[in-house]
């Protein structure tokens, strides 16, 4: 049972930052700031949604916990007690199953050259996870799984169209058995009909592998479908974080509050409150001061440009970085 | 080997393949030859409207592409239309055939390959009516980012990287306005820009497409399809690249425009929410065809067509729970051997025995909305329903 609610992934205070290099020798001019002190915990089994617009840094959290990046500081805590980056080379290749990544673009994360079965199968050969007389036949239990058919071993990627490739990704993850797997943006190049079919695909592995997700979309139904536990990013910081439940019913963030009121409804006869940002997000390499929000922000007093805000828990696991909801921060009395 | 060729079907020999575009250099050189003609009598493509209270009219369009692997029937016989002041949406997957319905009607489709073989397109000009589809080069050029004016996907592809802002606005302008004055013409584009909620719109004015924002640039490249006070406008997938808070920011002005300048929209999108909050009229489409269309709410609410469902249903929606995905099983039949039943049969999961025979024709549920699906076939009406 205690299986159950452990962390497989636990992140905290993470940051990473891109430096800007220029001139002829490549000088450090600045730095983009891509993820800041982002910390949360997501439990084996279960789905964490991340939300954003696009450069908010949420990709950069999926490569960064996979120590696909190399982080600036803060800790990755695998099954409570592997950091990656504490791992010798060896150890590390032995580890590297057990955390697979799911890319956004399966035309191009899939090697042209290669027949599929080969591609699910490699990495599987590599590892030396089964026996080499049955690699054959675990690749195709693998790919039955992920509704591909035994006769498509031989065939090469173009040979499919975006939904299926994006199923011989997903087998290519699946077949190193691995805890955790990080979806960065799985469906959003897909069709309406072919991605309900991926996200089926998706929560019917979990169930089966007790598989652990990290879900990066930009597309807040599809997150709100598939996730359990939801962060909503904004300029490299976890600006709210909840159960799904939670967050939707009572969203507190002024960001996620406009970001939840932009989606847009299939039903004419639904009249939406809408609140409409103004502006475009500052640049991450320059952002503002204080709050990061604050040029955007209805609900903008003075403190909310000095100071940053932190992060407080106001309902049990219901986390908010709002000068609004901090009763020390001085912004009731402004 | 002989199993094999019969397994892969789509692929056929080379011999076969120079067969066929021998056959598609004569068939589409035809069509070029009439397209490229000059002094062309207006006569020849003046055309009255059904109803003179639509901008355009698609009456039976087919639009084909002569490929070396065979006729790809992109658009197969589409009819709609849109009327003056109202937004139509276009709803369907990709490669449904709803771009190359806009492109026909912008005469944009890639030539010699793609050609519209049949159809009328009737434009309502106010005074008098043009049928697109007969229009040779020369006199479409005139009402092309004239009267209809398209804003496109990607605002990072559609402004021209090296020249400015203002020099790109003045262009279109000038190019339909031999008569104005350089000075009118910048005055003009300064206040298009104001108009697409610009604030510093001289300062945008001298700068180039890359000093601006994705969500900016959409904005030039929706300025730029208004300049000319057009009455239609038509918007390819305008929100697909940005993100949520600025797709919100954009659906908003083009809400806010449309009712100062009395223009129609044809939006075309995949997102039904999108469509949902814009739409007036909506008209769903499946490989190449029609398969319902009808007033925002009664397809909304009342979807009649298994795809049509079958679609609402596969897109997960905020504050509804399902435990399960709907999703369509199956894929688009592919487009160069289209069935001869109903294109949607082999996905279909309400099947009755009439889907068997020929492709349906439309059934009127209402006035308004219209269903190509046997399902909805009354015999006591039969062929009447025909239109």
């Amino acid at each position: 049972m205690s299986e159950t609610t452990k962390n497989v992934v636990e992140v905290k205070n993470l940051c990473k930052y891109f430096p800007i290099k220029a001139g002829l020798f490549g000088r450090v001019v600045g730095h983009v700031h891509a993820v800041e002190n982002v910390s949360f915990a997501i439990k084996r089994g279960t789905t964490m949604g991340l939300v954003g617009e696009s450069g908010c840094g949420k990709t950069t959290i999926g490569k960064t916990i996979l120590n696909l990046t190399q982080k600036t500081s803060g800790e990755v805590i695998f099954n409570e007690d592997t950091q990656l980056d504490k791992l010798s080379h060896k150890e590390m290749q032995a580890f590297r199953p057990k955390i697979q990544i799911i890319f956004q673009d399966p035309y191009s994360s899939l090697s042209p050259r290669l027949p599929v079965g080969e591609i699910i199968g490699e990495a599987v050969r590599e590892h030396g996870l089964v026996p080499e007389d049955e690699l054959d036949a675990y690749v195709t239990r693998i790919m039955k799984a992920c509704g591909l058919h035994e006769y498509q071993k031989d065939r090469y990627p173009h040979e499919f169209s975006g939904g299926q490739r994006q199923r011989i990704c997903i087998a290519r993850a699946i077949a190193l058995n691995p805890d955790f797997i990080v979806c960065d943006e799985p469906v959003s190049a897909l069709d309406v009909s072919i991605q309900a079919q991926i996200i089926n695909l998706l929560e019917d592995l979990q169930k089966e592998f007790n598989l652990t997700y990290l879900f990066i979309s930009h597309d807040l139904s599809v997150v709100q479908h598939i996730s359990d536990t939801i962060g909503v990013m904004y300029l490299g910081n976890m600006v709210e974080f909840a159960d799904k439940e939670e967050i939707f019913a009572n969203p507190l963030h002024p960001y996620t509050q406009a970001l939840f009121s932009a989606i847009p409804v299939p039903d004419p006869t639904v009249k939406m409150n809408r609140i409409i940002l103004e502006g475009n997000i500052p640049s991450p390499s320059n952002p503002p001061s204080g709050c990061k929000f604050h040029t955007r922000c209805r609900n903008c007093k003075g403190v909310c440009k000095e100071k940053a805000p932190r992060t407080m828990e106001v309902k049990e696991g219901h986390f908010v970085a709002c000068h609004i909801y901090d009763p020390e921060s001085g912004y009731e009395n402004e | 080997m002989k199993k094999d060729k019969k397994k892969s079907v789509g692929y056929i020999s080379a011999r076969e393949s120079r067969k066929i575009s021998k056959e598609n250099i004569k068939i589409t050189r035809a069509f070029e030859k009439k397209r490229e003609r000059k002094n062309v009598p207006e006569s020849e493509y003046l055309t009255t409207m059904k109803n003179p209270e639509n901008v355009v009219e698609f009456d039976n369009l087919h639009t084909y592409f002569f490929t070396d692997i065979g006729t790809v029937k992109a658009v197969d016989g589409v009819s709609f239309d849109v009327p003056i002041g109202k937004t139509v949406g276009i709803v369907g997957e990709s490669g449904c055939g709803k771009s190359v319905t806009s492109m026909s009607l912008m005469q944009l489709v890639q030539r010699p390959t793609g050609q519209t073989v049949k159809g009328e397109m009737r434009l309502n000009l106010g005074d008098k009516a043009y049928d697109v589809a007969q229009m040779p080069l020369e006199a479409m050029q005139k009402i092309r980012g004239n009267v209809i004016s398209m804003i496109f996907q990607e605002p990072m592809t559609s402004l021209n990287p090296v020249f400015r802002i203002g020099f790109q606005l003045d262009e279109v302008i000038s190019l339909h306005n031999p008569e104005m004055t350089p000075e009118d013409v910048k005055a003009r584009s300064i206040e298009a820009i104001k108009m697409v909620g610009i604030a510093d719109a001289e300062g945008v004015y001298n700068r180039y497409p890359h000093e601006l924002s994705g969500g900016m640039r959409q904005r030039i490249v929706i300025a730029m399809a208004l300049v000319c006070n057009p009455r239609l406008i038509i918007a390819d997938e305008p929100t697909t690249a940005l993100d949520v808070t600025i797709q919100a920011q954009i659906l908003e002005l083009l809400r806010n425009l449309k009712s100062q300048i009395n223009a129609s929209i044809m939006l075309i999108t995949h997102d039904l929410g999108v469509i949902a909050e814009m739409a007036d009229y909506v008209v769903v489409m499946y490989a190449g065809r029609v398969v319902e269309k009808g007033l925002a709410h009664e397809v909304f609410l009342d979807p009649r067509h298994p795809y049509t469902i079958g679609l609402m249903e596969s897109k997960p929606v905020i504050n509804k729970t399902v435990d399960r995905l709907y999703s369509i099983p199956g894929a688009v039949p592919n487009p160069i051997n289209m069935p001869n039943y109903c294109y949607f049969r082999d996905r279909c999961e309400k099947c009755v025995e009439r889907c068997n025979g020929a492709y349906p024709h439309e059934m009127h549920i209402t006035d308004t909305h219209i269903v190509s699906c046997w399902r909805y076939f009354d015999e006591d009406k039969g062929g009447a329903q025909d239109e």
